[in-house]
């Protein structure tokens, strides 16, 4: 079996009176693509916080990369914090650095390598992720917001993460953009060889990137495992999501039922 | 943390008709700075245009950095004319090679500026340029404030009367505390030190003229001047810069909201009623503190402070200082609002121009004071 690198058990999350998981449980598999589903104010975005240590859970246990993340001294948890790469949804890219300084700044502060190799790799990863070589010297206020988007994979990327967490990284783009995204990630991750947990409510990405996915809703994990397994299970939020307007064109295609 | 023995190491071993370089350990990030060190001596120790072999086959883990490294090292090699071949690649080591191969080729990384008077110079001429540019913009601001200003005169139905009043009260009516303690204190003070010198030469009385001249003339305005520039200068600045960042100001323009008659004109408009007002309060508080002052230390009571006041202290004075309060009010709010709108689209700018707004405030009301000062001292006022 594979290695498991995030796991999550038995979460409870409450935001006083508002109960937003009860009983959560899933796991990550190294190496894959592993998409979060739900609608909106599911607690998807709550569930990734939860994962990086922005957030702790009221009751449950998070391991990720056989860490406990719940109990971690200052030390341990700036080891494991240089071990992944977070894409937030805005971006939050530093709004007063460059790009060329935003993807270099956890090298510069964590790492002591040379500093033309620290510009190197700054190039590298700003052609890698397809943006133009002039977008280094630019504030993040001077890009679009596709080239946000890559800009902060690019930071997200920068110290070779192990796991890249991304938070609906293709909301707010045009669809062959949102396509093109989703591809690089892939390509990315093909050749990189890292994990990827993400949130989205794109069904272009859960069909064509996402190895295996849950779906949250009524503050539980209704289904979790690949697509076709997913797709069986009968439950109004499962529907909803993929036999509603949008998502029955595709599953037609698909599965022509 | 990485022990020693895992840390990426190149060996440079001379053979007759090659140089062998062997990389061992774990080439990744945190691992190679002495590697890469390395790297750079044994490109001077290799002579040019001879073969390189750069085995690789000992490496036990290789990332972005570690392969960044070896083709910096590789491009640099051929560079000088050198012929290199790598060997004992595995098939990782050729998918990470082949991903940054493309990316990191011959463009040499961007040169420094290193001679310090080069610097200076350039460092000079963009601050020149810069400086100039900014008082260009100051000016079509300005010219911008006046045409909304005349637009008003023409219209007098689009004025914002109820802006205007909600920013009196921001800045005027609420600034009224601070500025009475700061105004009494003043009195209390200049009272207190002229007291003191009077004394010896038995001129009690002339305290008055002192306090009642000088408070009216130039302590009111300036105090009620620097408070309401730290107050409400700053708050435009920041007010305005915020609405700049959330894209506020754009979306009014396209509605057909002209910020300048929507936001700069009304706490213009406000501040130059509220300061001579103010100003007056601060005249009050500030005679009040030296004729506490007064009493305590000179013995001169209440009413003879007040009947000395009323006969020696012309009314002019009091005009002066008065008068000076629209012009102060003019200069606060037009610097505010101008530095308000210079924010860019960044978080840190936001101090910044808040900073330099209540700075140049400051000093406007100041340089413009002396200019008072001139002017009615040669008109004999
Ligand atoms: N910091 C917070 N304080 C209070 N409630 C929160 C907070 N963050 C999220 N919530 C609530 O938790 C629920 C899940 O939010 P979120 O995880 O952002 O949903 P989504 O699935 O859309 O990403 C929502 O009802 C939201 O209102
Ligand atoms: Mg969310």
């Amino acid at each position: 079996m594979t290695k498991i690198v995030v796991k999550m058990e038995n979460i409870v999350t409450r935001f006083g009176e508002n109960l937003v998981h009860d009983d959560v449980s899933l796991s990550v598999r190294e190496g894959e693509i592993y998409g979060l589903l739900g609608g909106s104010g599911s607690g998807k975005s709550t569930l990734l916080r939860e994962m990086i240590m922005l957030l702790k859970p009221d009751s449950g246990s998070v391991t990720v990369l056989d860490t406990d993340v719940l109990n971690l001294s200052a030390r341990e948890a700036e080891t494991i914090r240089i071990k992944w790469g977070v894409l937030f949804q805005s971006g939050a890219l530093y709004t007063s650095l460059t790009i060329a300084e935003n993807i270099g700044i956890g090298l510069k502060e964590y790492t002591d390598i040379p500093v033309e190799l620290r510009d190197d790799i700054v190039r590298a990863k700003i052609s890698m992720v397809g943006l133009p070589e002039y977008a280094a010297g630019l504030y993040p206020s001077e890009l679009s917001g596709g080239m946000v988007k890559r800009a902060s994979l690019a930071r997200a990327l920068a110290m070779d993460p192990s796991i890249l967490f991304l938070d609906e990284p293709t909301s707010g783009l045009d669809p062959v953009g949102a396509e093109a995204f989703d591809k690089l990630i892939l390509a990315l991750r093909d050749s990189l060889g890292f994990t990827v947990v993400m949130v989205t409510h794109d069904l272009d990405s859960i069909w064509t990137i996402v190895d295996r996915f849950c779906v949250l809703g009524d503050r539980k994990v209704i289904a979790e495992g690949i697509l076709d397994d997913v797709m069986q299970i009968d439950h109004p939020v499962i529907h909803n999501f993929f036999k509603g307007n949008r998502g029955a064109i595709r599953s037609k295609a698909q599965y022509g039922k | 943390m990485k022990e020693n023995n895992k840390k990426a190491k190149v060996d440079l071993v001379s053979k007759a008709d090659h140089s062998l370089l062997t990389c061992t350990g774990e080439w990744s990030l945190h691992s190679i700075t002495d590697a890469a060190k390395k790297l750079k001596t044994a490109i001077r120790q290799v002579p040019d245009q001879s073969r390189i072999i750069l085995d690789i086959s000992s490496v036990s883990e290789l990332d972005s950095a570690g392969t960044i490294l070896l083709l910096q090292f590789i491009n640099a090699a051929e560079r000088s004319m050198n012929e290199i071949d790598i060997v004992g690649a595995n098939k990782k080591h050729q998918i990470m090679f082949k991903m940054y191969k493309d990316q990191i080729h011959d463009k040499p990384t961007k040169k420094r500026i290193d001679n310090i008077l080069t610097r200076l110079l350039i460092k000079t001429g963009k601050t020149t340029l810069s400086s100039l540019n900014e008082v260009i913009l100051f000016v079509a601001f300005l010219g911008e404030s006046v045409t909304a200003l005349l637009f008003y005169i023409r219209h007098p139905s689009s004025i914002r009367f109820g802006a205007i009043a909600k920013n009196i009260e921001e800045a005027g009516i609420r600034a009224l505390p601070i500025v009475a303690l700061t105004s009494f204190l003043i009195g209390v003070v200049i009272a207190y030190q002229s007291a003191v010198q009077l004394e010896k030469f038995g001129a009690n009385i002339f305290i008055v003229d002192m306090i009642g001249i000088s408070v009216t003339r130039e302590l009111a305005p300036l105090i009620t001047a620097i408070v309401v520039a730290g107050r409400s200068g700053s708050s435009y600045t920041a007010q305005i810069g915020v609405m700049k960042l959330t894209e506020e100001i754009d979306a009014m323009k396209t509605m057909g909201f002209n910020p300048f008659r929507f936001l700069v004109l009304p706490r213009m408009i406000a501040l130059m009623i509220a300061m001579p007002l103010m100003i007056f309060l601060a005249d009050i508080m500030g005679i009040a503190g030296g004729m506490l002052i007064s009493k305590l230390q000179l013995n001169l009571s209440f009413s003879e402070f007040i009947q000395r006041l009323q006969n020696v202290v012309d009314t002019k004075h009091l005009w002066v200082g008065l008068i000076k309060g629209p012009v102060f009010a003019w200069l606060i709010a037009t610097v505010g609002c101008f530095r308000g709108f210079q924010v860019s689209y960044n978080t840190e700018s936001i101090g910044r121009y808040t900073t330099i707004s209540v700075v140049n405030a400051i000093f406007l009301v100041i340089a413009s004071d002396a200019i008072f000062s001139i002017i009615f001292t040669e008109l004999g006022i």
